[in-house]
């Protein structure tokens, strides 16, 4: 049920420690965790004793259809707790046995679809990735911030989609490698360089999270300058297209926006180290606009 | 598409409980930035009281200095640019790429570090007033 504490296999390990996978397999996590669940089993009895363990939801209503509900307020929901819940879990609980016309996104569950991106206990996170018991009761879920609410958690996102469609988020290159059949090769070095932007799933919630792209609408936003930085940084594009990619991200709407509050690195639910990326692009700027002579 | 719900102001600074470092550390340079934009122009004035005379600028701060609230006022234009120069030398590191995982730290310290000095200070401001 749970996605927060998986590790993305194969993505990141090298061949050396699937090979040491049998060896220390005895103590993986697995074996632990799989021994923990076994432990819980025999609790199990007591806990259905116990059944009465609720967690509490606020959660942002607001639906401009229906006349009563014009006012934006908040829900309370009494949720019964499972272990490894997750606030995603407890909305579709809700929503399945109190009140149906709760809206939200969400399809995945596993940390990949990017729609269910909420502002849960004063942060951006996403519902599925999100365990109830880290967090404290009552659990405040409201849609994300700075964008328009269309119906309770859910937000108009076309604005953000504008954003990352105007960085050119497609792989482009006029530089083509001999021979019809031949491959478009990739060092590995530069893709290290480029891996953790790569890992973007669109879910907005660095864009509802910058204050500067909330002030300035124009403003391409964290998610839209790292895909750009996905692309200028993957040499495979070439010169030609390096300066093209260049041009937009250094445009006034564009890298120079950032003043490094650092919100959009603390929110990714990817962890990507989007500041990071924007400070790389702004030295990359500089260096091609310096010239010394 | 229905119309939509525009959360305005609530969902900005009425959340500064929830800001991180990073974000108080944006606040703060822009405030005391602005202060010291501020004390620029009353400086300015004060100083250009010796255009008309040296008898007349040295009155002018000794009656300042005299009063309680402009040392306090001092104290205060210490801590501002302190910190201001401090956060800068941070946001100088965050532009070079260096210790782009320390931020919250380096933002801790220069506050800590701001306190430090101005508390140390505070003897020499006040010295004489009372
Ligand atoms: S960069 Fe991170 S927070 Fe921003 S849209 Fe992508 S995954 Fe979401
Ligand atoms: S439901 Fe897909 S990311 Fe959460």
């Amino acid at each position: 049920m749970s996605t927060q504490e998986q590790k993305p296999k194969n993505q990141t390990e090298t061949d050396t420690e699937s090979a040491d996978e049998d060896i220390i397999a005895a103590s993986s996590p697995q074996q632990r965790r799989l021994r923990e669940k076994r432990g819980r089993e025999i609790e199990s009895p007591k806990e259905t004793a116990e059944q009465e363990d609720t967690y509490h939801l606020k959660v942002f209503r607001y639906d401009p259809e229906v006349a009563d509900k014009q006012e934006p307020r908040f829900d309370d929901f009494h949720v019964p707790y499972r272990q490894g819940m997750t606030v995603l879990d407890a909305l579709i609980y809700a929503r399945d046995r109190f009140d149906s016309s709760l809206t939200f996104r969400h399809s995945c569950r596993q940390a990949i679809c990017g729609s269910d991106a909420f502002f849960i206990n004063g942060r951006q996170r996403l519902g599925c990735r999100t365990q109830l018991s880290d967090l404290e009761e009552p659990v405040r879920v409201e849609p994300l911030p700075h964008q328009e609410v269309v119906k309770d958690l859910v937000v108009d996102m076309e604005h953000f989609y504008d954003q990352m469609e105007a960085v050119e988020p497609y792989f482009q290159t006029n530089e083509l490698p001999e021979g019809e059949l031949e491959e478009q090769r990739q060092s590995r070095e530069n893709h290290e360089k480029i891996k953790m932007s790569t890992r973007c799933i669109w879910c907005a919630a660095c864009y509802s999270s910058c204050n500067i792209a909330a002030g300035d609408n124009e403003y391409l936003g964290p998610a839209a300058i790292n895909k750009a930085y996905r692309f200028a940084m993957d040499e495979r594009e070439g010169e030609d297209l390096k300066q093209h990619r260049m041009r937009i991200i250094e445009q006034e709407h564009g890298v120079w926006r950032c003043q490094t509050q650092f919100s959009c690195t603390m929110v990714c639910p990817k962890d990507i180290p989007l500041t990071e990326h924007i400070q790389e692009l702004k030295r990359e700027a500089v260096k091609n606009n310096l010239k010394f002579w | 598409m229905s119309q939509s719900y525009n959360r305005g102001l609530v969902e900005d600074f009425g959340r500064w409980r929830e800001f991180s470092a990073g974000m108080w550390a944006w606040i703060f340079h822009k405030f005391t930035g602005w202060v010291l934009v501020g004390y620029l122009f009353t400086h300015i004035a004060v100083l250009s009281t010796a255009l008309s005379g040296e008898i007349l600028y040295t009155e002018t701060i000794r009656a300042l200095e005299s009063l309680l609230i402009v040392r306090i006022l001092e104290v205060g234009l210490l801590a501002v640019a302190v910190f201001h120069i401090l956060n800068g030398l941070r946001l100088l590191l965050v532009d070079l790429g260096i210790g782009l995982e320390a931020q919250d730290k380096s933002f801790y310290a220069s506050l800590v570090l701001t306190g430090a000095i101005v508390v140390a200070s505070v003897p020499t401001f006040v010295a004489g007033v009372f």
